[in-house]
């Protein structure tokens, strides 16, 4: 279950987008998902499908990855599409049968809407697929510095982010050999309603918090001996660096930017409602 | 020059009971005196709860002494100036290889040490290499420690530990969680380590096996240290290292026992070889 979500996992390659400053790729991300919402219009869109197609074919991720990483916003997207098409009033009435009325108003919005959906999360996603864990969290704490002025404890908070995607294989399979030391005492995870099944974890959850409290001091005292003492006068063994290239990406996205509101804005042009 | 040296060492802490409240103090060290010179190879024995991990976290500024005093290369660990310097000095391997490795790529990991230092990142690159290297580890420096074995995750963090360029290397038992295979790999790491680059290594183990090509040997019993001398002088005291619940090697059990059978054998037998060659001189 958990190997089939795609979406935040690392795809391994030699490309372009690989080799970028995940700062860039931060930022650039953000600024697509501002991008989708500031228009509104077929121009518009066929502007971030473009730019959205070139970024992917940089990138060298499967095009099949990016459709997987879809699935689990699948029912979401559903939910809103069908909302919008009966709910949304405006325009001509295309269809009217019982209760049900379709709009001109309501096609539009729930087609717009479910492509803006899918670009978001395909847009983030080529970000996660394209950027080491570590590469995040190092992008994330170089750019949220500034915060530390208001005492926000960035470093804190991303040497925490890449503690925790250390362990987290760990506590997998910690969490599964618990379950099947419980099995063979007999433990039935398998059968029975909801709630039956929920408080049959309990006795897999206790032990692996104990676990993870002792494994967490543990780790304390690791990072104390090795003389970790905070942010303060440490020093990168990789530095993020900004290359050519990444200025490169800064300009591409700030003149997609650019071409996107004005496109999206001001050309009038229609096809059918759309 | 004494790398660690301790006088009337006593750390004792608040036992209680199932509510918190105090109901006694615990003595796990108890006037302990120890000298370890600069270079050598120190072993610490001792079956569990003897206060020898204690002992051990002490030489790391872990813990501080409630009485008496720990130096370690001239600095003693109670001074809070000193905490980074002594950590420094001294670097810790643990018991456990999952719970001290941080970074997600083994070369990252070797790097968080000199990374605290706030060594520049050209100098942490070499560092990394080179006790990588030194641990032979090299050929895995992008692998995720995940996938590594339990001996292999070892010297990971021996390799770790090396990078900060410590004078000392304190293990507590890092083989204890290790198959065979893994206690030797660990165990002939350390010892390359102390002879090609002259740090002092402190080894605190319970298998006797591992502490025969010590320069010295302490056994410690109830927060005491009971025994002190070199492996053979030891191991030749098997009666007493019994009472202590130490296993002896099978190998000095097996000589000990002909001796009593009133076989002509020298006592502190360490090695099989050394059993053979005694024994075909026997005729």
């Amino acid at each position: 279950m958990v190997r089939d979500i795609t979406i935040g996992q690392y795809y391994p390659a030699e490309s372009r987008i690989h080799r970028l400053d995940p700062r860039v790729k931060i930022v650039c991300t953000l600024l697509f998902l501002i991008s989708l919402f500031i228009q509104n219009s077929l121009p518009g869109y066929v502007v971030a499908t473009a730019f959205l197609g070139t970024v992917i074919h940089l990138s060298k991720v499967p095009l099949k990855y990016i459709v997987k990483g879809l699935k689990p916003v699948v029912i979401l997207l559903l939910f809103t599409v069908v909302m919008n098409l009966l709910l949304t009033r405006g325009g001509e009435t295309l269809v009217h049968f019982w209760i049900i009325t379709i709009t001109e108003g309501g096609l539009r919005t729930s087609v717009f809407m479910a492509v803006r959906l899918m670009y978001l999360v395909a847009g983030s996603s080529i970000m996660t697929f394209t950027t080491t864990p570590n590469g995040l969290t190092d992008g994330i704490e170089k750019l949220l510095h500034p915060l530390n002025k208001i005492r926000v404890p960035v470093h804190e908070v991303a040497m925490m982010m890449s503690i925790a995607l250390r362990f987290i294989p760990i506590l997998l399979e910690e969490t599964d050999k618990i379950m099947k030391a419980q099995m063979a005492r007999g433990a039935d995870f398998e059968s029975g309603n909801l709630i039956q099944r929920a408080r049959a974890m309990i006795p897999i959850l206790v032990p692996l918090f104990v676990s993870a409290f002792r494994r967490a001091n543990d780790l304390a005292m690791a990072m104390e001996a090795r003389c970790y003492h905070g942010g303060e006068g440490r020093t990168k063994m990789k530095p993020l660096k900004y290359h050519g290239r990444d200025r490169a990406a800064y300009a591409a996205t700030i003149l997609y930017m650019v071409v996107i509101f004005v496109v999206g804005r001001f050309v009038p042009f229609k096809l059918w409602i759309f | 020059m004494e790398m660690i040296h301790s006088e009337n060492l006593i750390y004792e802490y608040d036992k209680r009971d199932e509510e918190g409240n105090i109901i006694g103090t615990n003595r796990a060290i108890d006037g302990v005196n120890i000298d370890v010179p600069q270079g050598s190879f120190v072993a610490i024995l001792g079956h569990n709860g003897s206060g020898k991990s204690t002992l051990a976290k002490h030489m790391n500024a872990i813990l501080v002494p409630t009485g008496g005093t720990m130096w370690v290369d001239g600095r003693d660990t109670k001074d809070p100036a000193e905490l980074w310097n002594v950590r420094q000095t001294a670097g810790m391997v643990f018991q456990n290889p999952d719970n001290q490795i941080i970074g997600t790529v083994v070369e990252e990991d070797v790097g968080f040490g000199p990374e605290n230092l706030g060594v520049p990142a050209d100098e942490i690159w070499k560092r990394v290499e080179d006790s990588l290297r030194a641990v032979g580890m090299l050929e895995y420096r992008t692998h995720s420690p995940n996938k590594l074995s339990g001996g292999q995750k070892q010297r990971v963090a021996i390799a770790g530990v090396i990078a900060m360029e410590p004078k000392c290397i304190v293990l507590d038992e890092p083989t204890a969680m290790l198959d065979p295979n893994g206690r030797r790999e660990v165990i002939d790491a350390v010892e390359k380590l102390q002879k090609k680059k002259n740090v002092t290594v402190i080894l605190i183990t319970h298998y006797m096996e591992e502490v025969t090509d010590a320069d010295q040997v302490f056994v410690m019993d109830d927060g005491h240290i009971v025994m002190h001398g070199t492996p053979r002088e030891i191991f030749s005291r098997v009666d007493e290292l019994k009472r202590y619940r130490m296993d002896v090697p099978q190998v000095t059990m097996l000589a000990e026992e002909l001796r009593n059978r009133g076989l002509d054998l020298p006592r502190g037998i360490l090695r099989r070889e050394e059993l053979v060659e005694a024994l075909c001189q026997l005729s």
